[in-house]
């Protein structure tokens, strides 16, 4: 059974004319990129404690929980929770306490959550907690402004790659084709209402990473087939060259895909949202290689880019 | 290159066995602490345990200079026989300022000024503004200075939890005026944030004159002992920092818990003396600005010893005695994020993290041998030394493994198979365009190489920039990545290729099974 691979995505002979639908493409992604940014201002991510401070317990009770006395207990300590929740479990609850207001909040956040934790074993004796988050204000804005940092340095990073080991027209068609998937990405994060935390941040770096590494290998093969075939039309040659690496196209994202799968069925509460996130990119990156990435190169530049493979 | 010589194929062999040999040790609970065995520590989010970030208080350390700073340019005054007045200390702007007594002194007022000693260069700043002497403190030098205390702070924070009991600590310093607390297995941190909030700054000042209002040189501070507030001098005149031991003891008097102390020579001394001129006085006794009694003095403390007692119980008075030993920190540290993982949790996390893993895998494998065949296989193999050599290497640099680090490991492991997938499928293009197996295997690798560094390259800079600018976990994923991605062009480039030269040496087939 090893000799032959038993199966394909696609027959290696096909040859599937991509670039008549280019304007379709690039008008679908559009429209779902401004639906997106507008997603992200109305109604907005829902910031996780990272970003947005503040106090989270997760507790465990020794039997089912009883949100009544447990909120009345709170209530007795003086501590007036926005959200009282179940999560898993019935035995699981969620406090979660927004950053509190005022000169002294970094104190009071910190005391807060102290008198959260002993309010509820005092109210449901052998309590266990799971989880005691608290975040300063302080710590959250700086959370958030290293987290951009890092996004607008690795896009910066990838055009300047590209720029340096392709040219101009690929490294700008790259970016912009990364724009676009991040925005979709952060509208599903805005749908989805996943809290929009550090590790989010990381798992749209990993996107980014990914969708750059797809439409890498895309470009590599534009590049060879320029100067291969020196007087094919770009658009037939931008057909060509992704319909010959459509097979590792698809077979990666499979590949990555399946890795992440796990993660996002069994990998608990932290994991899950990651890893759906990364499940979306994975699919939102692959198609934006196929149908994006290569029509932007033929709008941006038919006629210079086989001039300058001509003069070289 | 279809031809691996000896030397290479040894190479690769070795690095592989050196990938095995140090992921050995983490599969033992205790290695022999003889050997050099380094394991990969897990993260607080899988062992459970505590994390808390403290922030050195700068403004206080501002004041505490501008205070000392206060007290000696008095003095030089002094001693220069120059007069002054109105000396104005300001906390807002972290300067100070004083009218001289004439204007023919002002020179030499400023003179002196400028010849004040600083603590790090540039400290301040001396200069002369409508009539009166201005002194500033320069915020560079003292984020130089918020950086000392940090050290400082660091070796307290130590010894304070190593007090505690606490079992394999990790404290460290973050940018300039923070400390990183990691402590495993502690999940409740209730005690030790108190014990790291309290300063534990020990003075022993004598009470002004009349202790019921605040005169110049004095402050009204709070007295815990008779919950009255009381006027104390503001010059020190014995510090904590003289001191050798503390204890906690039952006070033979009372009956109730005391905390005892030890001066050593300077602070016996300076202790004597203050004694020895204010018999009949009373003597406060202030920690963290806070009056824990005030005794009089009945006759001179000579022995350079002597007791605390201030309504102490049995827990309150070991832990002063604990602060005290441990020494005060330079400034007030406040913590300003806690994460608490509880055990259960974290126990499940692991539990999850490894289903995830070795399930994503699986089908990974799966996939691999289904669309590529006996290729697919040697890739697979080369996917097993590719988690081999990553843990290697995390174990190697001893790095803390986090939950977001293990889907890191499984993001690489779907990435790794990448680099097999072009090449094979440049092999497969050659073939087709009618080459020979020989041909095809050596332009499949040749062409892949370079398509394979340049989409590496990408994601390599997009992870070293998550790893520059991340915290915590986001770092670790980052790091994760970061070493996949190394070990990954080395498991392809190397390891995969170097199977199938080797079976295409051994079984010289007509075909090749792409």
């Amino acid at each position: 059974m090893l000799s032959r691979p038993l199966f394909r995505f696609v027959r290696d002979d096909r040859r599937i004319n991509f670039m008549r639908g280019r304007h379709m493409g690039l008008i679908v992604s559009a429209v779902l990129s401004i639906a997106s940014v507008i997603l992200f201002f109305q109604p907005g991510l829902k910031l996780g404690l990272d970003f947005r401070g503040g106090i989270i317990v997760e507790a465990q009770t020794p039997g089912p929980a009883d949100f009544g006395k447990l909120r009345a207990a709170l209530d007795h300590a003086g501590i007036h929770p926005d959200a009282v929740q179940a999560f898993g479990s019935p035995r699981d609850v969620r406090i979660s306490i927004n950053a509190p207001e005022g000169a002294d909040r970094e104190a009071q956040t910190q005391k807060l959550v102290d008198g959260v934790k002993n309010a509820i074993s005092a109210a449901e004796p052998g309590t266990q907690v799971l989880r005691a988050d608290a975040v300063g204000a302080s710590v959250s804005s700086e959370l958030f402004r290293d987290g951009l940092l890092a996004l607008g340095f690795s896009l910066a990073m990838i055009l300047v790659y590209i720029w340096v080991r392709f040219e101009r027209e690929f490294a700008i068609s790259a970016v912009v084709t990364l724009i676009l998937d991040l925005t979709k990405t952060i509208g599903f994060l805005a749908i989805t209402r996943f809290e929009f935390d550090l590790v989010m941040v990381a798992a749209l770096l990993t996107i980014l990473g990914y969708s750059t590494n797809d439409k890498v290998v895309v470009y590599d093969r534009i590049r060879e087939n320029l100067r291969k075939y020196r007087t094919m039309p770009l658009r037939d040659l931008l057909d060509l060259s992704i319909n010959e690496t459509l097979n590792r196209t698809l077979g990666t994202s499979m590949t990555v895909f399946l890795a992440a799968l796990p993660l996002a069925l069994f990998g608990g509460s932290t994991l899950t949202g990651f890893a759906t996130v990364m499940l979306f990119g994975i699919v939102v990156g692959t198609s934006s290689s196929i149908f994006i990435a290569a029509p932007l190169l033929l709008l941006m530049g038919e006629k210079r880019l086989r001039k300058e493979t001509d003069a070289g | 290159m279809m031809y691996y010589s000896r030397l290479r194929l040894l190479g690769v062999a070795g690095i592989c066995l050196i990938g095995v040999l140090l992921c050995l040790p983490n599969f033992l609970r205790s290695p022999a602490p003889s050997l050099p065995w380094r394991q990969i520590h897990l993260g607080l989010d899988l062992r459970g345990g505590s994390y808390l970030l403290l922030q050195l208080d700068l403004k206080s350390l501002e004041h505490d200079r501008l205070q000392s700073l206060q007290d000696q340019a008095r003095q030089t005054l002094l001693d220069h026989s120059l007069g002054y007045r109105d000396f104005v200390r300001d906390d807002a702007t972290a300067s100070l300022s004083f009218a001289p007594r004439s204007v023919a002194e002002r020179d030499a007022a400023l003179k002196a000024m400028q010849s004040l000693p600083p603590v790090v260069p540039n400290e301040f700043t001396t200069s002369e503004k409508d009539g009166r002497i201005v002194l500033t403190l320069q915020h560079e030098a003292m984020l130089a200075r918020a950086r000392e205390a940090v050290a400082q702070s660091i070796e307290i924070v130590r010894r304070r939890i190593d007090a505690t009991g606490a079992i394999d600590p990790s404290i460290a310093r973050e940018g300039d005026d923070r400390i990183v607390v990691e402590l495993p297995g502690v999940s409740d941190p209730e005690r030790i944030k108190s014990l790291l909030g309290t300063t534990a700054r020990l003075t022993f000042r004598l009470l002004a004159p009349n202790p019921s209002v605040a005169s110049p040189g004095s402050t009204m501070l709070e007295d815990e002992s008779m919950h009255t507030q009381v006027a104390v001098q503001d010059h020190v005149d014995v510090d904590g920092t003289d001191l050798t031991n503390a204890g906690a003891v039952i006070d033979q008097q009372s009956g109730g818990w005391a905390v005892t102390f030890q001066l050593n020579s300077a602070g016996a001394t300076a202790f004597a003396n203050v004694t020895r001129a204010n018999v009949g006085k009373r003597f406060a006794i202030v920690l963290d600005n806070k009056v824990i009694e005030a005794p009089n003095i009945i006759s001179p403390i000579t022995a350079g010893n002597g007791q605390i007692t201030g309504g102490f119980d049995a827990r309150s008075a070991s832990d002063l005695a604990l602060l005290l030993r441990a020494g005060a920190l330079p400034a007030p540290l406040s913590v300003v994020e806690q994460r608490t993982i509880g055990p259960s949790l974290g126990a499940a996390s692991i539990r999850a993290g490894i289903i995830s893993l070795l399930t994503g895998l699986l089908l990974v494998i799966v996939f691999m041998v289904l669309f590529y065949g006996r290729f697919g296989l040697y890739a697979d193999i080369a996917l097993f030394a590719n988690l081999i050599l990553m843990v290697g290497i995390l174990s190697l640099f001893q790095a803390t493994l986090t939950l977001p680090g293990m889907a890191g490991m499984l993001l690489t492991l779907g990435m790794a198979v990448d680099a097999n997938i072009l090449i094979n499928e440049r092999i497969r293009e050659e073939v087709k365009r009618g080459r020979g197996p020989l041909q095809a295997l050596q332009a499949g690798f040749d062409r892949a190489t370079g398509t394979i560094i340049d989409s590496n390259a990408t994601a390599f800079l997009a992870h070293v920039m998550l790893f520059v600018f991340g915290t915590g976990p986001v770092r670790n994923f980052a790091l994760t990545i970061t070493i996949g991605i190394v070990t990954t062009l080395f498991t392809t480039l190397l390891l995969s290729r170097l199977l199938v030269v080797r079976w295409y040496a051994l079984a010289r087939p007509k075909e090749l099974p792409v």
